[in-house]
Protein backbone atom coordinates (compact mmCIF):
# COMPACT_ATOMS: atom_id res chain seq x y z
CA UNK A 1 0.00 0.00 0.00
CA UNK A 2 1.29 3.38 -1.03
CA UNK A 3 2.03 6.11 1.46
CA UNK A 4 -0.48 8.76 0.50
CA UNK A 5 -3.27 5.64 0.72
CA UNK A 6 -2.65 4.79 3.93
CA UNK A 7 -2.59 8.62 5.22
CA UNK A 8 -5.68 8.98 3.41
CA UNK A 9 -6.85 5.64 5.59
CA UNK A 10 -5.80 7.28 8.49
CA UNK A 11 -7.41 10.70 8.39
CA UNK A 12 -10.70 8.37 7.20
CA UNK A 13 -10.33 6.78 11.11
CA UNK A 14 -9.63 9.94 12.21
CA UNK A 15 -12.73 11.54 11.27
CA UNK A 16 -14.66 8.79 12.33
CA UNK A 17 -13.45 7.91 15.42
CA UNK A 18 -11.19 10.62 16.25
CA UNK A 19 -13.71 13.36 18.38
CA UNK A 20 -11.94 16.15 17.06
CA UNK A 21 -13.43 19.25 16.33
CA UNK A 22 -11.05 19.76 13.16
CA UNK A 23 -11.04 19.37 9.22
CA UNK A 24 -9.43 15.86 8.98
CA UNK A 25 -8.37 16.24 5.25
CA UNK A 26 -6.77 19.40 5.89
CA UNK A 27 -4.95 18.79 9.09
CA UNK A 28 -1.36 18.83 9.44
CA UNK A 29 0.30 15.32 9.44
CA UNK A 30 3.02 17.15 11.60
CA UNK A 31 0.38 18.29 14.45
CA UNK A 32 -0.09 17.33 17.32
CA UNK A 33 -3.81 15.56 17.42
CA UNK A 34 -3.64 15.41 21.48
CA UNK A 35 -3.23 19.24 21.13
CA UNK A 36 -6.35 19.57 18.87
CA UNK A 37 -8.19 17.82 21.23
CA UNK A 38 -8.28 13.78 21.06
CA UNK A 39 -8.72 12.01 24.34
CA UNK A 40 -7.61 8.81 25.20
CA UNK A 41 -10.69 7.31 25.11
CA UNK A 42 -11.16 8.39 21.17
CA UNK A 43 -7.27 6.89 21.01
CA UNK A 44 -9.05 3.50 21.46
CA UNK A 45 -11.88 4.12 19.16
CA UNK A 46 -9.16 5.33 16.56
CA UNK A 47 -6.90 2.70 17.52
CA UNK A 48 -9.30 0.16 17.09
CA UNK A 49 -10.24 1.31 13.95
CA UNK A 50 -6.93 1.29 12.35
CA UNK A 51 -7.04 -2.05 13.36
CA UNK A 52 -10.10 -3.00 11.51
CA UNK A 53 -9.51 -0.79 8.44
CA UNK A 54 -5.77 -1.96 7.77
CA UNK A 55 -6.48 -5.80 8.63
CA UNK A 56 -3.45 -5.18 11.48
CA UNK A 57 -2.50 -5.83 15.24
CA UNK A 58 -0.76 -2.89 17.23
CA UNK A 59 1.52 -4.59 19.84
CA UNK A 60 1.51 -3.08 23.36
CA UNK A 61 4.79 -1.44 22.46
CA UNK A 62 3.74 0.52 19.65
CA UNK A 63 0.24 1.46 22.12
CA UNK A 64 2.09 4.90 23.14
CA UNK A 65 0.86 8.18 23.13
CA UNK A 66 3.81 9.01 21.00
CA UNK A 67 2.95 6.79 18.57
CA UNK A 68 -0.99 8.31 17.81
CA UNK A 69 0.17 11.77 18.43
CA UNK A 70 0.26 13.04 14.68
CA UNK A 71 -1.09 11.47 11.68
CA UNK A 72 2.79 11.35 10.51
CA UNK A 73 3.68 8.69 13.44
CA UNK A 74 0.83 6.83 12.97
CA UNK A 75 1.00 6.05 9.60
CA UNK A 76 4.66 5.49 10.34
CA UNK A 77 3.34 2.90 12.53
CA UNK A 78 0.92 1.32 9.83
CA UNK A 79 3.32 1.33 7.54
CA UNK A 80 6.14 -1.19 9.85
CA UNK A 81 2.98 -3.43 10.62
CA UNK A 82 2.36 -3.74 6.85
CA UNK A 83 5.85 -4.47 6.13
CA UNK A 84 6.16 -6.64 8.62
CA UNK A 85 2.97 -8.56 7.82
CA UNK A 86 5.05 -9.50 4.48
CA UNK B 1 29.54 5.67 52.58
CA UNK B 2 28.75 8.15 49.64
CA UNK B 3 26.66 9.11 47.10
CA UNK B 4 27.42 10.37 44.29
CA UNK B 5 25.37 13.61 42.15
CA UNK B 6 25.09 13.92 38.46
CA UNK B 7 28.53 15.84 38.60
CA UNK B 8 30.32 13.37 40.33
CA UNK B 9 30.52 15.13 43.10
CA UNK B 10 30.79 12.97 46.40
CA UNK B 11 28.52 13.93 48.70
CA UNK B 12 29.17 12.77 52.24
CA UNK B 13 26.31 10.68 53.96
CA UNK B 14 24.21 11.83 56.65
CA UNK B 15 24.05 9.48 59.23
CA UNK B 16 20.85 10.62 60.49
CA UNK B 17 19.48 10.60 56.78
CA UNK B 18 20.31 6.82 56.70
CA UNK B 19 17.74 4.40 54.77
CA UNK B 20 14.80 4.13 57.67
CA UNK B 21 15.63 6.97 59.19
CA UNK B 22 12.86 9.36 57.57
CA UNK B 23 10.39 6.26 58.68
CA UNK B 24 11.27 6.48 62.51
CA UNK B 25 11.06 9.91 62.71
CA UNK B 26 7.66 9.93 60.71
CA UNK B 27 6.55 6.93 63.07
CA UNK B 28 7.12 9.13 66.19
CA UNK B 29 5.42 11.91 65.01
CA UNK B 30 2.45 9.34 64.03
CA UNK B 31 2.25 7.73 67.53
CA UNK B 32 3.30 11.35 69.83
CA UNK B 33 1.51 13.94 67.64
CA UNK B 34 -1.09 12.98 64.82
CA UNK B 35 -2.58 10.22 67.38
CA UNK B 36 -3.64 12.65 70.02
CA UNK B 37 -5.30 15.21 67.62
CA UNK B 38 -6.60 13.23 64.75
CA UNK B 39 -10.21 12.97 66.86
CA UNK B 40 -10.02 16.23 67.21
CA UNK B 41 -8.97 17.28 63.61
CA UNK B 42 -11.82 14.99 62.55
CA UNK B 43 -14.04 16.59 64.51
CA UNK B 44 -13.71 19.86 63.91
CA UNK B 45 -12.79 19.54 60.00
CA UNK B 46 -9.63 21.37 60.96
CA UNK B 47 -6.29 21.41 59.19
CA UNK B 48 -3.88 19.01 61.36
CA UNK B 49 -0.87 21.78 62.14
CA UNK B 50 0.15 20.12 65.01
CA UNK B 51 1.28 16.88 62.84
CA UNK B 52 2.47 19.55 59.77
CA UNK B 53 4.38 21.46 62.30
CA UNK B 54 6.13 18.27 63.52
CA UNK B 55 6.83 17.31 60.44
CA UNK B 56 8.30 20.37 59.30
CA UNK B 57 10.19 20.60 62.49
CA UNK B 58 11.72 17.32 61.95
CA UNK B 59 12.71 18.20 58.12
CA UNK B 60 10.43 15.64 56.76
CA UNK B 61 8.57 17.98 54.10
CA UNK B 62 11.74 17.24 51.74
CA UNK B 63 11.86 13.67 52.25
CA UNK B 64 11.39 13.10 48.43
CA UNK B 65 13.81 16.06 47.51
CA UNK B 66 17.17 14.80 46.14
CA UNK B 67 20.05 14.86 48.39
CA UNK B 68 22.05 17.05 46.20
CA UNK B 69 18.67 19.30 46.41
CA UNK B 70 19.51 19.08 50.75
CA UNK B 71 16.80 16.43 50.67
CA UNK B 72 16.42 13.44 52.86
CA UNK B 73 16.59 11.26 49.13
CA UNK B 74 14.42 8.59 50.54
CA UNK B 75 13.71 5.52 48.49
CA UNK B 76 9.93 5.46 47.10
CA UNK B 77 9.49 2.42 49.10
CA UNK B 78 10.44 5.00 52.06
CA UNK B 79 7.93 7.47 51.12
CA UNK B 80 4.96 5.00 50.40
CA UNK B 81 6.18 3.80 54.46
CA UNK B 82 5.86 7.23 55.76
CA UNK B 83 2.14 7.63 54.13
CA UNK B 84 1.49 4.37 55.97
CA UNK B 85 2.48 5.10 58.98
CA UNK B 86 1.25 8.48 59.55
CA UNK B 87 -2.10 7.61 58.29
CA UNK B 88 -2.46 4.76 60.47
CA UNK B 89 -2.84 7.28 63.30
CA UNK B 90 -4.64 10.04 61.17
CA UNK B 91 -5.32 9.65 57.76
CA UNK B 92 -5.93 13.09 56.86
CA UNK B 93 -2.16 13.98 57.85
CA UNK B 94 -1.31 10.99 55.59
CA UNK B 95 -2.92 12.13 52.80
CA UNK B 96 -1.27 15.58 53.22
CA UNK B 97 1.73 14.01 53.34
CA UNK B 98 0.84 12.01 50.14
CA UNK B 99 0.06 15.01 48.34
CA UNK B 100 2.74 17.54 49.13
CA UNK B 101 5.40 14.40 48.40
CA UNK B 102 3.51 13.90 45.34
CA UNK B 103 3.83 17.76 44.19
CA UNK B 104 7.46 17.18 45.49
CA UNK B 105 8.18 14.08 43.11
CA UNK B 106 6.36 16.27 40.09
CA UNK B 107 8.78 18.99 39.97
CA UNK B 108 12.05 16.74 40.82
CA UNK B 109 11.09 14.24 37.94
CA UNK B 110 10.02 17.02 35.67
CA UNK B 111 12.62 20.44 36.12
CA UNK B 112 14.34 19.70 32.91
CA UNK B 113 17.36 22.16 32.97
CA UNK B 114 15.34 24.74 35.23
CA UNK B 115 17.98 26.40 37.70
CA UNK B 116 15.13 28.30 39.03
CA UNK B 117 13.44 24.94 39.82
CA UNK B 118 16.70 23.53 41.44
CA UNK B 119 16.63 26.19 43.44
CA UNK B 120 13.10 26.33 44.47
CA UNK B 121 13.47 22.40 45.70
CA UNK B 122 16.58 23.47 47.55
CA UNK B 123 14.46 26.03 49.20
CA UNK B 124 11.77 23.99 49.96
CA UNK B 125 14.21 21.81 51.63
CA UNK B 126 16.07 24.33 53.81
CA UNK B 127 12.52 26.52 54.81
CA UNK B 128 10.35 23.13 54.89
CA UNK B 129 7.77 24.45 52.40
CA UNK B 130 4.37 22.96 51.71
CA UNK B 131 3.10 22.48 48.27
CA UNK B 132 -0.55 22.21 47.78
CA UNK B 133 -1.82 21.23 44.08
CA UNK B 134 -4.43 23.39 42.04
CA UNK B 135 -5.37 20.28 39.57
CA UNK B 136 -9.19 20.05 39.85
CA UNK B 137 -11.75 22.74 38.01
CA UNK B 138 -15.28 24.07 38.05
CA UNK B 139 -16.32 23.17 34.74
CA UNK B 140 -13.84 19.64 33.42
CA UNK B 141 -16.24 17.14 34.64
CA UNK B 142 -13.37 15.98 36.93
CA UNK B 143 -10.90 15.43 34.33
CA UNK B 144 -7.03 16.03 35.27
CA UNK B 145 -6.09 16.28 31.96
CA UNK B 146 -8.49 19.10 30.73
CA UNK B 147 -8.17 22.94 31.80
CA UNK B 148 -10.00 25.91 31.29
CA UNK B 149 -7.81 28.44 33.30
CA UNK B 150 -5.21 29.56 31.19
CA UNK B 151 -1.62 31.25 31.38
CA UNK B 152 -1.90 35.00 30.12
CA UNK B 153 1.03 36.24 29.56
CA UNK B 154 2.00 40.11 30.97
CA UNK B 155 4.12 42.72 30.63
CA UNK B 156 6.21 43.73 27.19
CA UNK B 157 8.90 40.78 27.32
CA UNK B 158 6.28 38.01 28.10
CA UNK B 159 7.88 36.81 30.55
CA UNK B 160 6.04 36.95 33.27
CA UNK B 161 2.10 35.86 33.30
CA UNK B 162 -1.31 35.75 35.56
CA UNK B 163 -4.05 33.58 35.31
CA UNK B 164 -7.35 32.87 37.34
CA UNK B 165 -8.68 29.72 38.25
CA UNK B 166 -12.06 28.34 39.43
CA UNK B 167 -11.54 24.92 41.41
CA UNK B 168 -13.66 21.86 43.31
CA UNK B 169 -11.01 20.99 45.64
CA UNK B 170 -7.94 22.16 46.44
CA UNK B 171 -6.81 20.20 49.63
CA UNK B 172 -5.12 22.63 52.61
CA UNK B 173 -4.71 25.52 50.20
CA UNK B 174 -5.09 28.06 53.20
CA UNK B 175 -2.05 26.60 54.54
CA UNK B 176 0.02 25.76 52.04
CA UNK B 177 3.47 28.30 51.20
CA UNK B 178 2.99 26.74 47.64
CA UNK B 179 0.84 26.15 44.71
CA UNK B 180 1.52 23.35 41.39
CA UNK B 181 -1.47 23.96 39.36
CA UNK B 182 -2.73 23.34 35.89
CA UNK B 183 -3.10 25.58 33.40
CA UNK B 184 -3.95 25.80 29.69
CA UNK B 185 -0.54 26.67 28.06
CA UNK B 186 -2.33 30.03 26.27
CA UNK B 187 -5.67 31.62 25.75
CA UNK B 188 -5.65 29.53 22.46
CA UNK B 189 -4.62 26.02 23.58
CA UNK B 190 -6.81 23.22 23.53
CA UNK B 191 -8.26 21.72 27.06
CA UNK B 192 -5.71 18.59 26.90
CA UNK B 193 -3.01 21.20 26.23
CA UNK B 194 -2.22 21.71 30.00
CA UNK B 195 1.02 22.85 31.79
CA UNK B 196 2.25 22.22 35.43
CA UNK B 197 2.85 26.27 36.94
CA UNK B 198 4.46 26.80 40.35
CA UNK B 199 3.45 29.50 42.44
CA UNK B 200 4.53 30.60 45.58
CA UNK B 201 3.56 32.36 48.82
CA UNK B 202 3.25 35.69 48.31
CA UNK B 203 2.76 35.04 43.97
CA UNK B 204 -0.83 33.53 44.99
CA UNK B 205 -4.16 34.87 46.58
CA UNK B 206 -7.06 32.56 47.29
CA UNK B 207 -10.88 34.23 47.08
CA UNK B 208 -14.32 32.85 47.75
CA UNK B 209 -13.36 30.09 49.57
CA UNK B 210 -16.41 27.33 49.82
CA UNK B 211 -17.36 25.43 52.72
CA UNK B 212 -15.43 21.82 53.72
CA UNK B 213 -17.46 20.02 55.56
CA UNK B 214 -17.85 16.40 54.45
CA UNK B 215 -17.87 12.73 55.77
CA UNK B 216 -14.81 12.19 55.77
CA UNK B 217 -10.89 13.28 54.80
CA UNK B 218 -12.02 16.33 57.31
CA UNK B 219 -8.62 17.73 58.06
CA UNK B 220 -7.75 17.78 54.60
CA UNK B 221 -9.63 20.43 54.42
CA UNK B 222 -10.04 21.19 50.50
CA UNK B 223 -12.93 23.48 49.97
CA UNK B 224 -13.31 24.49 46.33
CA UNK B 225 -11.72 28.42 45.57
CA UNK B 226 -11.01 31.17 43.43
CA UNK B 227 -7.15 31.61 42.93
CA UNK B 228 -5.69 34.52 41.44
CA UNK B 229 -1.75 34.36 40.73
CA UNK B 230 1.54 35.56 38.85
CA UNK B 231 4.60 34.86 38.27
CA UNK B 232 7.34 34.44 36.01
CA UNK B 233 8.14 31.91 33.35
CA UNK B 234 10.63 29.38 34.96
CA UNK B 235 7.94 28.62 37.15
CA UNK B 236 6.57 26.48 34.50
CA UNK B 237 7.50 22.98 34.47
CA UNK B 238 9.47 22.46 31.51
CA UNK B 239 7.60 19.43 30.19
CA UNK B 240 3.76 19.31 29.21
CA UNK B 241 1.54 18.31 31.76
CA UNK B 242 0.47 15.12 30.34
CA UNK B 243 4.01 13.95 30.71
CA UNK B 244 3.94 15.22 34.07
CA UNK B 245 0.93 13.13 34.99
CA UNK B 246 1.47 10.57 32.85
CA UNK B 247 5.30 9.97 34.04
CA UNK B 248 5.03 11.28 37.44
CA UNK B 249 1.44 12.72 39.14
CA UNK B 250 -1.27 9.42 38.17
CA UNK B 251 1.62 6.79 38.98
CA UNK B 252 2.69 8.59 42.68
CA UNK B 253 -0.59 9.38 43.78
CA UNK B 254 -2.08 6.08 42.55
CA UNK B 255 1.04 4.73 45.27
CA UNK B 256 1.07 6.71 47.66
CA UNK B 257 -3.36 7.56 48.22
CA UNK B 258 -2.54 3.26 48.50
CA UNK B 259 -0.07 3.26 51.06
CA UNK B 260 -2.43 5.86 53.31
CA UNK B 261 -5.71 3.66 53.00
CA UNK B 262 -3.27 0.83 53.86
CA UNK B 263 -2.48 2.88 56.92
CA UNK B 264 -6.42 2.93 57.63
CA UNK B 265 -7.20 -0.53 56.98
CA UNK B 266 -3.77 -1.45 59.25
CA UNK B 267 -5.46 0.13 62.43
CA UNK B 268 -8.60 -1.36 61.72
CA UNK B 269 -7.66 -4.32 61.81
CA UNK B 270 -4.76 -3.54 64.76
CA UNK B 271 -8.07 -2.33 67.09
CA UNK B 272 -10.52 -5.40 65.74
CA UNK B 273 -7.44 -7.67 66.75
CA UNK B 274 -6.92 -6.10 69.96
CA UNK B 275 -10.63 -6.17 71.11
CA UNK B 276 -11.18 -10.21 69.90
CA UNK B 277 -8.00 -10.66 72.22
CA UNK B 278 -9.42 -8.70 75.35
CA UNK B 279 -12.64 -10.37 74.93
CA UNK B 280 -11.04 -14.17 74.08
CA UNK B 281 -8.87 -13.55 77.55
CA UNK B 282 -12.15 -13.28 79.50
CA UNK B 283 -13.89 -15.82 77.48
CA UNK B 284 -11.37 -18.15 75.19
CA UNK B 285 -14.50 -19.99 73.71
CA UNK B 286 -16.29 -16.89 73.03
CA UNK B 287 -15.90 -15.69 70.12
CA UNK B 288 -15.47 -18.10 67.05
CA UNK B 289 -16.79 -16.47 64.56
CA UNK B 290 -15.47 -13.03 65.10
CA UNK B 291 -11.92 -14.68 65.08
CA UNK B 292 -12.61 -16.51 61.93
CA UNK B 293 -13.51 -13.24 60.39
CA UNK B 294 -10.36 -11.56 62.01
CA UNK B 295 -8.81 -14.21 60.25
CA UNK B 296 -9.70 -13.53 57.32
CA UNK B 297 -9.19 -9.95 57.79
CA UNK B 298 -5.88 -10.63 58.05
CA UNK B 299 -5.45 -12.30 54.55
CA UNK B 300 -7.20 -9.24 53.01
CA UNK B 301 -4.84 -6.92 54.56
CA UNK B 302 -1.89 -8.79 53.57
CA UNK B 303 -3.19 -8.87 49.61
CA UNK B 304 -4.03 -5.27 50.41
CA UNK B 305 -0.19 -4.86 50.86
CA UNK B 306 0.92 -7.40 48.80
CA UNK B 307 -0.41 -5.53 45.61
CA UNK B 308 1.13 -1.95 46.87
CA UNK B 309 4.15 -2.95 47.46
CA UNK B 310 4.20 -4.90 44.14
CA UNK B 311 3.77 -1.90 42.34
CA UNK B 312 5.78 0.02 44.45
CA UNK B 313 8.67 -2.25 43.16
CA UNK B 314 7.47 -2.14 39.68
CA UNK B 315 7.64 1.95 39.40
CA UNK B 316 11.12 1.81 41.74
CA UNK B 317 12.69 -0.60 39.10
CA UNK B 318 11.77 1.35 36.26
CA UNK B 319 14.52 2.94 34.26
CA UNK B 320 14.23 6.12 34.34
CA UNK B 321 15.27 6.82 30.59
CA UNK B 322 12.80 4.74 29.17
CA UNK B 323 10.03 5.85 31.71
CA UNK B 324 7.94 7.95 29.67
CA UNK B 325 7.16 5.03 27.23
CA UNK B 326 6.98 2.73 30.44
CA UNK B 327 4.33 4.84 31.67
CA UNK B 328 1.71 5.46 29.02
CA UNK B 329 2.33 1.31 27.85
CA UNK B 330 -1.22 -0.33 29.04
CA UNK B 331 0.29 -2.88 31.10
CA UNK B 332 1.57 -0.54 33.63
CA UNK B 333 -1.34 1.67 33.45
CA UNK B 334 -3.85 -1.17 33.85
CA UNK B 335 -1.72 -2.29 36.99
CA UNK B 336 -1.49 1.25 38.90
CA UNK B 337 -5.57 1.45 37.55
CA UNK B 338 -6.11 -1.86 39.49
CA UNK B 339 -3.77 -1.13 42.66
CA UNK B 340 -5.89 1.79 42.83
CA UNK B 341 -9.37 0.68 42.48
CA UNK B 342 -8.40 -2.75 44.57
CA UNK B 343 -6.79 -0.55 47.33
CA UNK B 344 -10.02 2.33 47.08
CA UNK B 345 -12.58 -0.67 48.09
CA UNK B 346 -10.06 -2.70 49.73
CA UNK B 347 -9.96 0.01 52.59
CA UNK B 348 -13.83 0.10 53.25
CA UNK B 349 -14.27 -3.57 52.85
CA UNK B 350 -11.55 -3.90 55.66
CA UNK B 351 -12.57 -1.35 57.88
CA UNK B 352 -16.45 -2.98 57.52
CA UNK B 353 -15.16 -5.79 58.81
CA UNK B 354 -13.21 -4.92 61.45
CA UNK B 355 -16.04 -3.02 62.79
CA UNK B 356 -18.20 -6.56 62.27
CA UNK B 357 -15.86 -8.07 64.65
CA UNK B 358 -16.02 -5.18 67.60
CA UNK B 359 -19.39 -4.62 67.14
CA UNK B 360 -21.10 -1.28 68.95
CA UNK B 361 -17.95 -0.27 70.21
CA UNK B 362 -16.27 0.41 67.20
CA UNK B 363 -19.62 2.06 65.75
CA UNK B 364 -19.15 4.70 68.73
CA UNK B 365 -17.80 8.21 67.42
CA UNK B 366 -15.14 8.27 70.16
CA UNK B 367 -12.95 5.51 72.27
CA UNK B 368 -10.45 3.03 72.12
CA UNK B 369 -12.20 0.79 69.59
CA UNK B 370 -14.21 3.34 67.29
CA UNK B 371 -14.11 2.95 63.60
CA UNK B 372 -15.99 5.89 62.76
CA UNK B 373 -13.57 8.19 61.65
CA UNK B 374 -11.55 5.56 59.83
CA UNK B 375 -15.03 4.06 57.45
CA UNK B 376 -15.92 8.25 56.83
CA UNK B 377 -12.19 8.37 55.54
CA UNK B 378 -12.04 4.95 53.74
CA UNK B 379 -15.18 6.15 51.81
CA UNK B 380 -13.12 9.31 50.08
CA UNK B 381 -10.61 6.28 48.67
CA UNK B 382 -13.27 5.24 45.50
CA UNK B 383 -13.84 9.52 44.98
CA UNK B 384 -10.10 10.61 44.61
CA UNK B 385 -10.41 9.86 40.84
CA UNK B 386 -13.54 8.26 40.43
CA UNK B 387 -13.52 4.51 40.60
CA UNK B 388 -16.11 4.31 37.96
CA UNK B 389 -13.99 6.79 35.56
CA UNK B 390 -10.72 4.49 36.05
CA UNK B 391 -12.73 1.16 35.42
CA UNK B 392 -13.73 3.24 32.43
CA UNK B 393 -10.56 3.49 30.89
CA UNK B 394 -9.50 0.13 31.80
CA UNK B 395 -12.94 -0.98 29.84
CA UNK B 396 -10.54 0.90 26.50
CA UNK B 397 -7.38 -0.47 27.57
CA UNK B 398 -8.44 -3.63 27.42
CA UNK B 399 -9.90 -3.58 24.15
CA UNK B 400 -6.57 -2.99 22.64
CA UNK B 401 -4.24 -4.65 24.75
CA UNK B 402 -2.11 -7.65 23.94
CA UNK B 403 -1.47 -8.43 26.85
CA UNK B 404 2.60 -9.08 26.21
Amino acid sequence: MKRADIENGVREVLAARGRISVDLAEFDPGCSLYDAGMTSHATVKVMLGLEDHFDVEFPDELLQRSVFDQIATIVGAIEKLLADQR
Amino acid sequence: MTSTAKMGTPIPADPARSRGAALRVATAIAEDVAAQHAHDVDLHARFPIETVDALRGAKLLSTAVSRELGGWGCEFSELTEICTRLARSCASSGMIFAMHTIQVASILNHRGGEGALDRYLRDLARDQRLIASATSEVGTGGDLRRSIAHVESTGTGGDRFRFEKTTTVSSYCEYADDLLLTLRRDAESAAGDQVAVLVQRGEWKLADIGEWNTLGMRGTCSPAARITGEGADPQILPDPFRAVAAVTMVPVSHLLWAAVWLGIAVDATDRARRFLQIKSRKDPDGSTIAANRLAQLSTRLRNMRAQLESEVRSYEERDSAHAAERASEPGTVLALNDLKLSASESVVAIVGEAMQVIGIEAYMNEGEFSLARHLRDAHSAALMINNDRIRATNADLLLVYKGR
